[in-house]
């Protein structure tokens, strides 16, 4: 049974989706979609209990070995974002129900959640795999579902965005598979484990110097890095209420794991960083990104729109984590994409919530909310305290490592950015508290009530969740420690 | 050169008009078309790679000795699916925008998106010089 975990991690809910398109009951759909992902969340910890202090596990799916069988390989990096992306997608289905209620009809409610799902299994397969092919197929299935999640949002300007996401996530997935057919074309293989092994010989090979070429481009897109972010903003603005929540936390964080994965383990980064010199590439977009994107996320009047700016500058951080290559920026990296997810969910779903109450996520609407909804507003503003990277909160370990990473690298003027950039956060999160707390409730907002229970619970885990990970660090930066050490001690 | 790599030319070839088509043209349903146009240069380009001149399929008998790489076949199978899929679910999408702006030219719906969003926001405004 143990040894069948990865398998079963990813069966659960690729099996428990078309189950649940067939229920007619919306609630018994959302209550097998729940059981589920909280069994497989299960199985992740289990999963990372097994790897911690650098144990691998390799499976071989029907019994075929690698490199020609597909393998599946969970080491402590693919081990933590299989963490993030189960017990947050939980916590997010787990207030779906709530969120969808009134919203949508009950029988079109169990499609939804066979979409989520779906959604949901890909990801994990796309964190599990260990083969380069699997990973673009993966990689579909996660962005078809998620087209068709956006697209269910209320505003007509929910199925433009999505489409808008439909051709750029296409080309993306598309140019990946250019790189990995490149890659197969001079080696011969899709493992991933085969193919680093046998990409050294083939350094100055044209062909394989493309393929960098296409999966940094097509990568870039999935994981939205400046200015390839245009799909963003409109996606998570219009996208159902719950459900950016899930997209935020999960989406382009995976994508973003994929780009850790082919860049360090794959192509190398002697190859990739050395050779080819992709951090000055790298450095300067993430540096605009941040700049940018939190001044756009300043002048925003839209909570939804707000937030999703500022997803932009802070998926920046982390690309310029892993750009700067040295111990403290790749733990940052990986410490704040893990964080990052949680308090980005965490924030998108207290702000569902208040939508749910108020129906508006304009600044204007959320007036006085603070008095309204002390409840929802107080875990609101907890993560968006640990958004900014205040002391004691999950975000300030994260900017910590950041911006030691810098100082390591000797560049005052980039770490006097990032602190320009934090107080940049600290305008646009304190516009919404500002709002929430000090200006009066419009009259028409007079018997606004607490959210949910079902809604308010999964909220306060996210917010206690930003405190217990700034407090204790050993599965955040502790574990991005280790794999940062890994990967600079093999080059 | 030329001859011998015919079929990589035409996947350049076909890969660049299908790109261009996305990025020039205003209409949804053409875009869907140019995407399929470039994922299907892709596949070209992968069942290429595995093309031996005079291999054929990997059959165990004692009279075949040039195979084909048939892997390569197989993985652009799985593609095609995908891209099916995609241009299902584009298409799909298409339909719904053109019921809800009734048009499915790009300038007209940012047009009308950026009508809505100035309404939005000088609502916004409204609001705030209310208090």
């Amino acid at each position: 049974m143990i040894e069948q975990l990865p398998a079963i991690q990813l069966l659960l809910t690729l099996l428990a989706a078309p189950i649940c398109s067939m229920l007619r009951n919306g609630d018994h759909a959302w209550r097998l979609a729940t059981a589920a992902t909280w069994l497989s969340t299960v199985v992740a910890i289990m999963l990372l209990i097994q790897v911690w202090d650098g144990g691998v596990i390799s499976y071989q799916m029907g019994g075929w070995p690698p490199p020609w069988g597909i393998e599946v390989r969970i080491d402590e990096l693919n081990a933590l974002v299989l963490l993030l992306v189960t017990l947050f997608g939980s916590l997010v289905i787990t207030a779906l129900r709530e969120s969808l209620r009134g919203v949508m009809r009950h029988q079109r409610q169990s499609l939804y959640y066979t979409t989520f799902l779906l959604c949901f299994a890909a990801l994990i397969g796309i964190t599990i795999t260990a083969d380069a092919f699997n990973v673009f197929v993966f990689l579909e299935v996660s962005s078809l579902s998620t087209y068709a999640l956006i697209a269910r949002g209320r505003d007509r300007r929910a199925l433009t965005a999505s489409f808008r996401y439909l051709i750029m996530g296409t080309i993306g997935a598309t140019f990946i598979l250019i790189a990995i057919g490149f890659l197969y074309m001079v080696t011969g293989t899709l493992n991933m484990q085969d193919l680093s092994e046998r990409l050294p010989a083939h350094w100055d090979n044209r062909v394989i110097q493309a393929s960098l070429a296409f999966f940094t481009v097509g990568i870039a897109l999935k994981v939205a890095v400046f200015p390839l972010h245009y799909w963003l903003p409109n996606a998570y603005t219009y996208a159902p209420k719950a459900t950016t929540a899930f997209l935020a936390a999960t989406a382009t964080k995976v994508s973003l794991y994929v780009m850790i994965r082919f860049l360090f383990d794959v192509y190398g980064i002697e190859f990739a960083f050395e050779k080819m010199q992709l951090s000055t590439i790298l450095v300067p977009l993430s540096i605009a990104g941040i700049l940018i994107a939190s001044l756009v996320a300043i002048f925003q009047n839209d909570a939804k729109r707000l937030l999703a700016w500022s997803s932009v500058a802070q998926l920046s951080y982390m690309v310029l984590g892993l750009a700067l290559l040295n111990a403290s920026g790749i733990t940052a990296a990986i410490s704040h994409m893990f964080n990052h997810a949680m308090m980005k969910a965490g924030l998108f779903l207290a702000l569902a919530a208040m939508i749910y109450r108020v129906n508006s996520s304009k600044l204007h609407d959320l007036a006085g909310i603070g008095r309204t909804m002390p409840l929802t507003t107080g875990a609101f503003a907890v993560m968006g305290v640990g958004l900014i990277g205040v002391p004691m909160t999950a975000g300030f370990v994260s900017k910590w490592y950041l911006i030691s990473g810098t100082l390591d690298k000797g560049w005052l003027p980039l770490a006097a950015l990032l602190i320009v950039s934090s107080l940049m956060a600290v305008v646009y999160i304190g516009k919404i508290i500002d709002v929430a707390y000090f200006k009066p409730a419009p009259p028409q907002h007079a018997d606004v009530r607490e959210a949910p229970l079902s809604m308010l619970i999964p909220c306060w885990i996210f917010a206690l969740l930003t405190i217990y990970f700034g407090l204790d660090t050993r599965i955040t930066a502790g574990l991005a420690g280790r794999v940062a050490q890994s990967y600079l001690g093999v080059s | 050169m030329i001859a011998g790599l015919f079929n990589y030319w035409i996947v350049i070839v076909l890969m660049m008009a299908g790109l261009y088509i996305v990025m020039s043209s205003g209409h949804l349903v053409k875009k869907i078309v140019g995407l399929n146009i470039f994922q299907t240069a892709v596949f070209i380009l992968f069942i290429s790679m595995g093309k031996i001149a005079g291999g054929t399929a990997p059959i165990i008998d004692s009279a075949i000795t040039l195979y084909s790489n048939p892997l390569t076949h197989v993985l652009i199978l799985t593609a095609i699916v995908v891209g099916v899929a995609t241009t299902a679910l584009g298409l799909a999408i298409a339909v719904r925008i053109h019921e809800a702006y009734d048009t499915v030219e790009e300038d007209e719906i940012t047009a009308m998106d950026a009508q809505s969003l100035h309404e939005e926001n000088t609502a916004s405004l409204a609001a705030e010089s209310d208090k």
